[in-house]
């Protein structure tokens, strides 16, 4: 039986809704400190034993990181194809960097170590640095763009499929290339404190110096960036809220790599990161990030949604399996806890798989 | 150009050249596991060194499937709004299952078996190796079963309120006979080139080794290779008969729900056998330029029935037949593409919006169908070939004498099975043509249409230099790791204290 759309979400709607803005913040904060580090491979390390040191903190966890981000786009694509559809269609070509960033900063990692020349090191090295780059960089616009809400229209000839229609211009507003800097500056502290958490020696040293000057321009540069979003497109009281906690986040993870507590800065970035994606997503709900002013048909989370049977079948395997995927990646990282140092660097590089 | 052309050129580049990594990646994992266990068991330091061995390949070619992946995951939206927009309630879900239950497992795990070595206990480490190849055999379950619905919309029905198909049965997703076929066979075909890689690679090594003097390292390097490349030739062997039977099964399968294909794959212009006659299966045919008619053809009677239906004397549908048929069904009753009284729910239900649509042409192109059906096969028998004549010259710890003849057949070890896949895949996707889905959504309608040609063009030529640089990159790794052969010693596998070296670090 065919029934007309609802105007109000299913509970459904808002169970993946709220699992996709799930799946980003996992995203946000595991591939958030990879492409901090990454960045940092070429600034941190100044012989070819502290870089390898920065790369092995992240070598054994940054694949599985990235799979948040497959999940995520696989997610919104089984629980919400006229959103996957309209917003990576409308993103053409900033998804195509993100892409060729992704591509050159995971081929860096894996070959970086295959051949012992200085120069294909140094190359490989500055790709993951440029890879991680890109990819916070346009993400950030990425998401500014969500919050000010991106404009679509149906298509032409078509009653159900929304185009974007802003232009790619229309992108970088000034706003949205602050919301790209912020992104990559707080990924630069993340990623720091990550370092400074799983590294000893000089490469701790460097990383929590630099963390902490890092640190001021991430308050300085989010707390610029919250304001303007509340007050511009803020969505109430609860936002201003979560603003305040972000920013205390920022503050905290400050002053504690500056008293030495590697652990506690992790952790307050993390939370920040966790409180701003909230954020984020509270201000998309429940137009998806779009702009919905000149479309005869408003592009949501109804309009964009899969049948209610899809989202039980996905709604059951997500019961199941995130609960063990956050088991086994919980267990991957306490394997992989101990601090390293450039001790623990062999001196050859006869890797053995 | 039109846009539609230019993203189906992308869609192209892109998927063969992730398709280079993807089979070795699932068979060798498995393969690599196998060496693993074989040490775990006997603690015998060859299949320790084989297993270091082929674990480096295994991750120097994982890592370009991996980073080539996330584009083939990406441009589905990016290219194929509508497609994305209309098949999202039934293709979204295998694909958000694959990176749930296959892509987690196996990168996480691959991490902790690359880095473990000298962090878990031995049984762990093992087990992690065995779930990186049971994911991507997973990976492999839900992307053929996304492929099948495309060749064959089953479990699905078409809801003209919200203009789109929409699941009424997920399980016919996974029980729908194209992906019963299609998923040995493509699994099958996965482990005909990963063994062609490991004969090919064990292969070459011993006709080098195959001299008088060998010190004792060498000798032990010849006692494993031989292992090795037996184990390749007899995987070789096993897995293209499984390709063999699985492709009959799947060539009938095909018959029944895309016949048409099946016709421009044997450049069947007109409808033969039945009434007495037997079916023709051709040997060779040569059309014109365009595909309209053939000038040329060389036959065998009989097999074609054997082939499509298990009967020389079955009725094969033709071209220029199956053409009226759709022509006529379009215009006045249901649309179907099954034969013999076989109907598709979803292609019954879109038939009337299919009408406003529009839609005149019915054949996909010929020459490419026939062809690479022909060459994929031709392919999968030369790799079989060389397996069986490999296991008669290892025959009797005998060694390959160094020749270039030898060297020649140890590529083409590899490549045949890795073109075999391509040709394969050109031909599943370019046969189901004019159809992104079959019998359901024309490819010309699935096409972004907020995305300019311009735009699909210049990310064509960017992604065609970028993977063209890092096949250079590729393949010299490739190369040097193939040479430098089995590690001479292989440290002792212990867990490591805190101040130690690490045992492996990139």
């Amino acid at each position: 039986m065919l029934l007309p759309l609802a105007a109000e979400a299913s509970n459904l709607q808002v169970v993946w809704y709220i699992l996709i803005a799930v799946l980003w913040i996992g995203y946000l904060i595991l591939e958030g400190f990879d492409y901090g580090v990454g960045m940092l491979i070429p600034f941190l390390g100044k012989t070819e034993k502290e870089r390898r040191v920065i790369v092995n903190t992240v070598g054994p966890l940054w694949d599985g990181n990235e799979v948040w981000l497959l999940t995520a786009g696989g997610a919104t694509f089984a629980a919400f194809p006229g959103w996957y559809a309209t917003l990576f269609s409308g993103l053409y070509l900033p998804l195509f960097l993100i892409l060729v960033g992704l591509i050159i900063r995971g081929v860096s990692f894996e070959y970086r170590a295959k051949n012992p020349d200085a120069r294909w090191r140094n190359t490989f090295d500055w790709m993951a640095a440029t890879g991680s780059f890109i990819v916070s960089l346009v993400f950030g616009v990425g998401f500014a763009n969500f919050i000010i809400g991106m404009p679509v229209a149906l298509a032409e000839g078509s009653n159900h499929l929304h185009v974007f229609t802003g232009g790619f211009w229309s992108l970088f507003s000034p706003f949205a290339l602050l919301g790209g800097v912020v992104l990559v500056v707080l990924f630069l502290f993340h990623g720091a404190n990550f370092l400074a958490l799983k590294t000893k020696g000089v490469v701790h040293d460097r990383a929590k110096a630099f963390s902490a000057k890092v640190g001021l321009a991430a308050i300085v540069g989010g707390a610029i960036y919250l304001v303007w979003a509340n007050i511009a497109y803020g969505w109430g009281a609860i936002g201003w809220v979560l603003t305040v906690l972000a920013a205390a986040g920022l503050i905290g993870s400050w002053l504690a790599i500056r008293a030495g507590r590697d652990g506690w800065a992790f952790v307050a970035t993390t939370v920040t990161i966790l409180l701003v994606a909230v954020w984020i997503f509270g201000r998309m709900w429940p137009n998806l990030g779009f702009d919905n002013s000149a479309a005869a048909m408003p592009l949501d989370r109804v309009t964009a949604a899969s049948t209610d049977l899809t989202l039980t079948i996905m709604t059951g395997a997500a019961v199941v399996f995130v609960p063990i995927v956050l088991a086994y990646q919980a267990w991957t990282v306490w394997i992989f806890r101990k601090r390293i140092s450039t001790h623990n660097m062999p001196d050859d590089v006869a890797v053995a798989a | 150009m039109s846009p539609e052309t230019i993203a189906r050129w992308q869609f192209g580049i892109t998927t063969v050249y992730h398709y280079f990594f993807v089979p070795v990646t699932i068979a060798l994992s498995l393969l690599v596991a196998v060496m693993q266990t074989m040490w775990y068991r006997s603690g015998d330091e060859k299949f320790l060194r084989l297993t270091k061995f082929f674990g480096k390949l295994f991750l120097i070619n994982f890592a370009m499937g991996v980073v080539t992946g996330i584009v083939q995951e990406f441009q589905f939206g990016m290219n194929w709004s509508e497609y994305s927009r209309f098949v999202g309630d039934i293709f979204g879900a295998p694909l958000a299952l694959e990176a749930l239950l296959a892509f987690f497992l196996e990168s996480t795990f691959l991490g902790l078996w690359i880095f473990g070595w000298d962090k878990l206990p031995r049984k762990l480490h093992l087990m992690a190796i065995w779930l990186v190849a049971i994911g991507t055999m997973l990976s492999a379950v839900f992307i053929l079963a996304a492929n099948s619905f495309m060749q064959n919309p089953v479990g699905a029905t078409y809801n003209p309120l919200t203009d789109r198909a929409e699941m009424t049965d997920f399980l016919a997703l996974l029980t729908n006979p194209v992906f019963l076929a299609t998923f040995p066979h493509t699994l099958a075909a996965a482990y005909m080139t990963a063994s062609g890689f490991v004969l090919a690679v064990s292969g070459w090594h011993l006709a080098r080794l195959n001299k008088a003097n060998r010190t004792a390292q060498e000798d032990a390097d010849v006692d494993a290779y031989r292992w090795a490349a037996k184990l390749g030739a007899w995987i070789l062997l096993v897995s293209g008969a499984a390709v063999i039977l699985s492709g009959d099964f799947q060539g009938k399968v095909m018959y029944q729900v895309q016949p048409m294909k099946m016709a421009a794959a044997e450049a069947l212009y007109e409808t033969a056998g039945g009434d007495g006659e037997m079916a023709p299966f051709s040997l060779l045919t040569i059309g014109t330029l365009d595909g309209s008619r053939p000038l040329f053809e060389l036959h065998v009677p009989g097999v074609l029935g054997l082939l499509a239906k298990g009967d020389p004397y079955a009725q094969i549908p033709g071209i220029r037949d199956l053409e009226a048929q759709y022509t006529a069904e379009l215009a006045s009753a249901e649309f179907n593409l099954p034969v013999d009284g076989g109907e598709n729910a979803l292609q019954a239900a879109y038939a009337d919006k299919l009408r406003t649509v529009g839609i005149t042409e019915f054949v996909p192109n010929i020459p490419v169908s026939y062809w690479s059906f022909r060459i994929m096969m031709t392919l999968g028998f030369i790799a079989m070939a060389i397996g069986a004549y490999a296991l008669f010259v290892l025959r009797k710890g005998r060694l390959p004498k160094p020749s270039a003849f030898w060297n020649v057949l140890m590529f083409t070890a590899v490549l045949a099975p890795l073109f075999g896949n391509s040709f394969g895949w050109i031909f599943t996707e370019m046969g189901r043509q004019p159809w992104i889905v079959a019998g359901v959504l024309p490819t010309a309608s699935a096409v972004s249409p907020g995305v300019s040609a311009g735009e699909v063009f210049l990310t064509m030529v960017l992604y065609t230099v970028i993977y063209g640089a890092l096949a250079v990159v590729e393949i010299g790794l490739m190369n040097k790791y193939v040479r430098l052969g089995l590690p001479a010693e292989v440290p002792p596998v212990e867990i490591k204290g805190e101040d130690d070296v690490l045992s492996f670090a990139y």
